[in-house]
C-alpha cells in the first residue's frame, strides 16, 4: 500500500477518533436539561424516592410497579418518606404525571438527551392529550 | 505459568481500586474524570499515529502476496479472483473479507494424530476462535459505537437505529443491549482458552492476558451500572459532554463505579499502541494480504534495490574456456 | 541415517501438548538449555564455500560447541541488522508488532505435527525473534526492561548466546513453506520471518552447510552441484543416449545457442539425480517434438544452468546476486523470452522477486507460445513462463500428441508443492497436463492440497542427510496424506513439479509409504509423447517395461 494511501486512511482514522470534539465544535450543542418542579411537584416536594436515586433508579422503580399491579394487583406504594403513592404512571392524581404534570419536561427532555427510547407510551397516554 | 495471568489479573483489579478509591474516598473526581481522559485519548492518537507512520516509512521492496488460490495464467483456467487477485479490485475484495469477516480464520481447522489405530493424522473444521473472535470484535464495535450516545446532543439518527437494533430483543428495562453480555461472555472465551488450550496457554505471555483482563473489566461495569447498581445518566452525560466540549464538569452523586470503569478504559486507550491490539492498524497493511500476485506481469519497484556483484559470462568463460572449447561448447572469446 | 529412528519411534514421540517434563513452563526460560539435537540439525557452512561469495565471518565452527566463535560485536551487528531491516521491509515490522497470539497458526506447521516440539509452532518460531525485538526497539519493552520481572510480562528477552543459537536451531527447522500464513488472520508470514531471520543469521557467519555450499557452486559454476559445462553437457547427452535406446530418436540438445527462440532453466537437481533425470528426459523429448513439428528453438545454458536459489535461503541480496545470470544469460543469447523448468522456490524467485531484482527485462519479448498463438499475459514484465504453463497451452490447442496408455501402469496423485502453490497459485497447469498424461488420478485430502499443501519437509535448504530425523518427522504429514490415497485408491505415484520434492519424497515414501513412486510431471509427458519417427516404445524413460508390454 502506497504511503499516501496509508496516511489518508490514518487522517480519516484520527477524525473518526476525535469526532466527539470537532462534532461539537462545529454542530450547535444541545444543553443539558435543568430539572425543573412545575405545577404540584414544585408544591408538594415529595416524591417516592430521594433525588438522586430517583435520578438513577426510576426506571427499575415502574418495571417493578408494573409487575406488581398486573400480577398482584397491588396498587399501593409507600415512599421513603412514608408517604403513600398510587402505583401509575399516568391514570390519577396520584400517578407519577399527575404530580409531574408536563410530560415534555419531566420525562422527555432527560430521555431525549440521553438517548432513550423507553416504551411507556406505546401503551400509556400522556393524560394531558386526552384533554 | 500462574503468575501470567496472575499478574495482569490483580492489575486491573488494582487499577479499578485506585480510581474507587481516589474517588470516593480523597475526591480525586477532576484527576480521574478529566485529566486521565484527556491523558488517555492524546496517547491513544499520538501513539496510533507514530506507530502507523513507523509502518509506512518502511518500504515493501517485494510483493509477496500469500496465494490461496489459482493464479491467474491461461484464459480458459478458472482464476480465484478473491483469494489470488491479480487486480487492486480483487485485493479490494480480499482485503474486505480478511477485515470485516476474518477469512482467514475462517479456513482454521484442528489437527489430531491418533497414535495407536490408524497413525492418522486429521484435521477437523474448527469454527470456535472464529465466531469467539468475530461476536468480541462486533461487540466491541458497536459497545463503543453506542457510547457515541454519551458525546453527541442531539444524539444522531445512526446511534439511536444502532441502540434501538441493540435492543431489539425488549428483555427487562433498562431494556436489555444483547452486545454487552456477547462481549463479556466472547472475551471469557478468548480468556478460557488461553488458559486451558495447552498449546495457546504455552505462547501466551501477561500481555496477552491484561487486554482481555481490562476488557473484561470493562465490560463488567458498564454492565453493572446499566443493570445493577444504575447510576445518574444525566449527570455522567453532562460530564462526557463537557470533556468534548472543553468545558470539564462534574456531576454530584456519581460514584466510585463510574469513574472505576472510565479509568479502565482510559487505560485501555493509553495502552492499545504500545500494545498487540495494534492490530486493528497492521491487518491493513500486511504486505502478504494486500498486494495482487501480478508480480510476472507488472513490474514491482523496490525502493532500496542496489547492485551487487555477479559473477559474469565472462569470468565464467574465462575459467572454463579450455573445458568448454574442448567439450564443443560455444565460446564467445575463442583465443 | 533413517535407521536410527523407526517410523514407529518417531510416531511415539509425536505429542501436540508443550510437555512440562522436558520443556520448562515458560519458553523464555529455555535459553539455559538449548540442545542442539543430531538428527535435527544440519552442519556448518564450510569457510570455503562462505569465502567464495565475500560474505562476513567466514570460520570452521560446530554448532554443538559451547563457543561459535562469533565476532567480540556480534550483539552489535545483530542489533543494526534488525534496525536496517525494520526500515527495508514493511512484512518485518508489522510481523514483528502485530502478532496476538491466536494460536491459529500453531498446528499448521508441518514440523510442529511432525515433531510435537512447540518452538515448531510458527507463532513461537517467530516470538524467538521476536522477543529480541520487544527487548530492543519498542517503547514497552525499553520501559518494562527497567522494571524487574517487566520483561517476562511482556515476553521479551536479552539476545544472549542461548537466544541466538536457539533462533539459529529454530530458522533452520523451518522450511519457509508459508503454510501458517494462509491461517493467520493478519497473513503474518513465517517464511518472511526465517528469511529474514536467516539473513541476520549470515551477518555473523551463521550459515548451514548445505546452502552455503550450493550457492557457492551456483554462483561460481553456475549450478548449485558444482557440475562443469562439460560435465553438464556430458550429463544431458547421457540422458540423449538412453531416449535413443528407449525411443530410437536422437533429442540432443542445444547450448548457448545464440539467437534462439527460447532459454530454458530448470533445478540442476533434474540433471543430477534420479527420478528428477528423467523428469529432464521429459524436457527432451518435449524440444525435440515441437523442434520436429513446429520449428521452436529451444537452447539450454550451462552459466545460467540452475533454475533453482540456494541464496534465497540465505540472504535477499545473494538470491539477487545467484538469479542474475537468468536474464544477464538471456540477455547475451538473445532469446524472445525464458522457459523454467519444474522447480519449488525457484518460481516463489521468478514470480514474487526477480523482475523486480534483476529487472526490467526489456531486451525480451511478452511471451508468445508460437505454436499456439497464446500470448502469457501473465508473465508480461517478467517474461519468463512456467512449463506447466506452456505444456498446458499446448495440450489444450491440441498440439501434442499423447499416448495414456503408456502411463496406464500409474495411479496418480499430485503434491502441491509450497511455492508454486502459496507463492503463485499454479494449481490446475499440473493437474490439467498429468489428467492428459494418464488416466487414473486422485486427490489427497482437501486439507492436505493446494494452498493448504504440506510441505515435503526438506525445502529451503534443509535436504541433507544429517538432519534426516528432522525430514522425515516434518515429511509426516504429506506421508500421511499420501499413505490415506494409497490405501484408499491404490495410488502408486506422487506426482510433483518441484526439484526438492523430487530428492526428498522418495526418502520420505521409503520411510512411510513404501511402494509409492514419485514422478515428475514432465516425465509423464515424455512417456506419453508420441515423437514423430519414434519405434514401438517397449520401455517407459525408467528402462521399465511399459503397461501390458510384459505379458505379451
Amino acid at each position: 500500500m502506497s504511503k499516501n494511501m496509508i496516511m489518508a486512511g490514518l487522517v480519516v482514522f484520527v477524525l473518526a477518533v476525535l469526532s466527539p470534539f470537532w462534532l461539537n465544535l462545529i454542530t450547535s450543542t444541545q444543553a443539558a436539561p435543568e430539572p425543573e418542579l412545575l405545577g404540584k411537584a414544585a408544591k408538594v416536594k415529595k416524591c417516592v424516592l430521594d433525588k438522586y436515586e430517583m435520578r438513577a433508579e426510576h426506571m427499575y422503580l415502574l418495571d417493578v410497579w408494573r409487575d406488581s399491579v398486573v400480577r398482584d394487583a397491588a396498587r399501593k406504594y409507600t415512599g421513603t418518606n412514608g408517604e403513600t403513592f398510587n402505583m401509575s404512571l399516568s391514570t390519577g392524581e396520584n400517578s407519577c404525571l399527575g404530580c409531574h404534570e408536563d410530560k415534555a419536561k419531566f420525562c422527555d427532555s432527560c430521555h431525549d438527551y440521553a438517548s432513550v427510547s423507553p416504551y411507556c407510551w406505546e401503551c400509556h397516554t400522556n393524560p394531558k392529550e386526552i384533554e | 505459568m500462574n503468575q501470567r495471568y496472575l499478574i495482569p489479573l490483580t492489575a486491573v483489579f488494582l487499577l479499578f481500586l485506585l480510581a474507587y478509591a481516589g474517588v470516593e474516598g480523597l475526591g480525586l473526581q477532576v484527576v480521574f474524570g478529566v485529566l486521565i481522559p484527556y491523558l488517555a485519548i492524546a496517547a491513544f492518537v499520538i501513539g496510533f499515529v507514530i506507530k502507523v507512520k513507523g509502518w509506512a516509512a518502511s518500504a515493501v521492496p517485494f510483493r509477496i502476496p500469500t496465494t490461496c488460490g489459482q493464479q491467474k495464467s491461461l484464459p480458459w483456467i478458472k482464476q480465484n479472483t478473491i483469494d489470488n487477485p491479480s487486480t487492486s479490485t480483487g485485493v479490494f475484495v480480499r482485503m474486505l473479507l480478511e477485515i470485516f469477516a476474518f477469512r482467514s480464520l475462517f479456513r482454521n481447522t484442528k489437527a489430531a494424530f491418533n497414535r495407536n489405530a490408524s497413525n492418522k493424522l486429521t484435521y477437523s473444521f474448527e469454527i470456535f476462535l472464529w465466531v469467539g473472535a468475530l461476536a468480541f470484535h462486533y461487540a466491541f464495535l458497536v459497545v463503543l459505537l453506542r457510547h457515541f450516545r454519551f458525546f453527541t446532543a442531539p444524539v444522531p439518527e445512526v446511534i439511536q437505529t444502532l441502540e434501538y437494533l441493540d435492543g431489539i430483543i425488549q428483555v427487562g428495562l433498562p431494556g436489555l443491549f444483547i452486545s454487552g453480555p456477547v462481549l463479556l461472555l466472547a472475551t471469557l472465551f478468548l480468556l478460557s482458552r488461553r488458559i486451558f488450550d495447552a498449546k495457546v496457554s504455552y505462547i501466551s505471555q501477561a500481555a496477552d492476558y491484561f487486554p482481555l483482563f481490562l476488557i473484561i473489566g470493562i465490560a463488567a461495569t458498564g454492565i453493572a451500572m446499566r443493570y445493577f447498581t444504575k447510576v445518574d445518566i444525566i449527570g455522567i452525560k453532562e460530564m462526557t459532554m463537557g470533556l468534548v466540549t472543553f468545558h470539564p464538569h462534574i456531576p454530584e452523586e456519581v460514584g466510585g463505579l463510574f469513574y472505576g470503569h472510565l479509568f479502565l478504559v482510559c487505560i485501555l486507550f493509553a495502552y492499545f499502541p504500545i500494545s498487540k491490539l495494534m492490530h486493528m492498524g497492521g491487518v491493513f497493511l500486511s504486505p502478504t494480504r494486500n498486494m495482487a500476485n501480478n508480480t510476472r506481469a507488472q513490474r514491482h519497484i523496490n525502493p532500496w534495490n542496489y547492485d551487487v556483484p555477479i559473477h559474469t559470462y565472462e569470468q565464467y568463460e574465462d575459467h572454463f574456456r579450455d573445458k568448454m572449447i574442448e567439450a564443443g561448447l560455444p565460446v564467445d572469446k575463442k583465443e | 541415517m533413517a535407521d536410527e529412528l523407526t517410523p514407529d519411534e518417531a510416531l511415539d514421540k509425536i505429542d501436540y501438548r508443550p510437555r512440562s517434563s522436558s520443556e520448562p513452563r515458560n519458553w523464555l526460560d529455555t535459553t539455559k538449555s538449548v540442545q542442539i539435537r543430531p538428527g535435527m540439525y544440519c552442519y556448518a557452512a564450510k569457510p570455503e564455500s562462505v569465502e567464495t561469495l565475500g560474505l562476513p565471518y567466514a570460520r570452521e565452527w560446530n554448532p554443538t560447541d559451547e563457543d561459535w566463535k562469533l565476532p567480540e560485536n556480534w550483539q552489535e551487528i545483530l542489533h543494526e541488522g534488525i534496525k536496517e531491516r525494520l526500515e527495508r521491509f514493511r512484512t518485518f515490522k508489522i510481523f514483528m508488532d502485530i502478532c496476538v497470539r491466536c494460536g491459529a497458526c500453531a498446528d499448521k506447521c508441518h514440523f510442529f505435527l511432525g515433531t510435537g516440539d512447540p518452538k515448531n509452532m510458527p507463532v513461537l518460531r517467530a516470538e524467538l525473534l521476536r522477543s529480541i525485538y520487544r527487548n530492543d526497539f519498542t517503547f514497552a519493552g525499553k520501559l518494562l526492561k527497567k522494571i524487574p520481572g517487566g520483561k517476562r510480562l511482556l515476553g521479551s528477552r536479552e539476545m544472549s548466546l542461548e537466544a541466538l543459537k536457539e533462533m539459529w536451531y529454530y530458522f533452520f527447522q523451518c522450511t519457509e513453506c508459508r503454510r501458517c500464513s494462509v491461517f493467520c488472520p493478519y497473513g503474518i508470514d513465517t517464511a518472511e520471518i526465517t528469511i529474514i531471520g536467516r539473513e541476520l543469521l549470515n551477518l555473523l557467519g551463521l550459515n548451514i552447510d548445505w546452502i552455503a555450499t550450493p550457492v557457492s557452486n551456483c554462483y561460481q559454476t553456475g549450478n548449485h552441484l558444482g557440475i562443469q559445462p562439460h560435465a553438464f553437457k556430458d550429463m544431458l547427452e547421457f540422458f540423449v543416449e538412453d531416449i535413443e535406446d528407449i525411443t530410437g530418436v536422437d533429442c540432443t540438445p542445444e547450448f548457448q545457442k545464440k539467437g534462439a527462440d527460447i532459454l530454458f532453466i530448470t533445478p540442476s537437481g533434474d540433471v543430477f539425480a534420479d527420478p528428477g533425470t528423467y523428469t529432464c528426459q521429459g524436457y527432451l523429448i518435449l524440444f525435440k517434438y515441437l523442434k520436429d513439428k513446429y520449428g521452436l528453438d529451444v537452447t539450454w545454458s550451462t552459466y545460467a544452468s540452475e533454475g533453482g536459489n540456494f541464496g534465497f535461503f540465505t540472504s535477499h541480496e545473494t538470491m539477487k546476486r545467484l538469479n542474475a545470470k537468468m536474464y544477464a544469460e538471456a540477455k547475451r543469447l538473445g532469446v524472445k523470452w525464458i522457459l523454467g523448468g519444474e522447480c519449488g522456490h525457484m518460481w516463489r524467485v521468478i514470480n514474487q522477486y526477480m523482475d523486480t531484482m534483476n529487472g526490467p527485462a526489456d531486451f525480451l519479448e511478452v511471451p508468445v507460445n508460437p505454436i499456439t498463438g497464446t500470448r502469457f499475459e501473465n508473465a508480461a514484465s517478467t517474461k519468463m513462463v512456467h512449463i506447466c504453463e506452456f505444456t498446458a497451452d499446448l495440450i489444450k490447442h491440441g498440439k501434442l500428441e499423447l499416448d495414456k496408455s503408456r502411463n496406464a501402469n500409474r495411479v496418480l496423485t499430485f503434491h502441491d508443492s509450497c511455492n508454486p502453490a502459496r507463492g503463485m497459485g499454479l494449481l490446475e497447469e499440473p493437474r490439467y497436463c498429468i489428467k492428459a498424461c494418464a488416466d487414473e488420478f486422485y486427490e489427497m485430502p482437501p486439507n492436505t492440497i493446494r494452498e493448504q499443501t504440506f510441505c515435503c519437509g526438506s525445502g529451503a535448504g534443509l535436504n541433507a542427510g544429517e538432519n534426516i530425523e528432522l525430514r522425515m518427522a516434518g515429511a509426516l504429514p504429506r506421508a500421511n496424506a499420501v499413505k490415506y490415497v494409497h490405501n484408499k485408491f491404490g495410488v502408486n505415484s506422487l506426482a510433483t513439479i518441484c526439484a526438492i520434492d523430487r530428492a526428498a519424497l522418495p526418502t520420505m515414501c521409503e520411510y512411510w509409504v513404501p511402494e509409492v513412486d514419485v514422478i515428475g510431471v514432465h516425465e509423464l509427458v515424455g512417456n506419453a509423447l508420441i515423437l514423430p519417427g519414434e519405434k514401438e516404445r517397449t520401455e517407459d524413460l525408467r528402462m521399465e517395461p511399459l503397461p501390458g508390454v510384459e505379458e505379451e
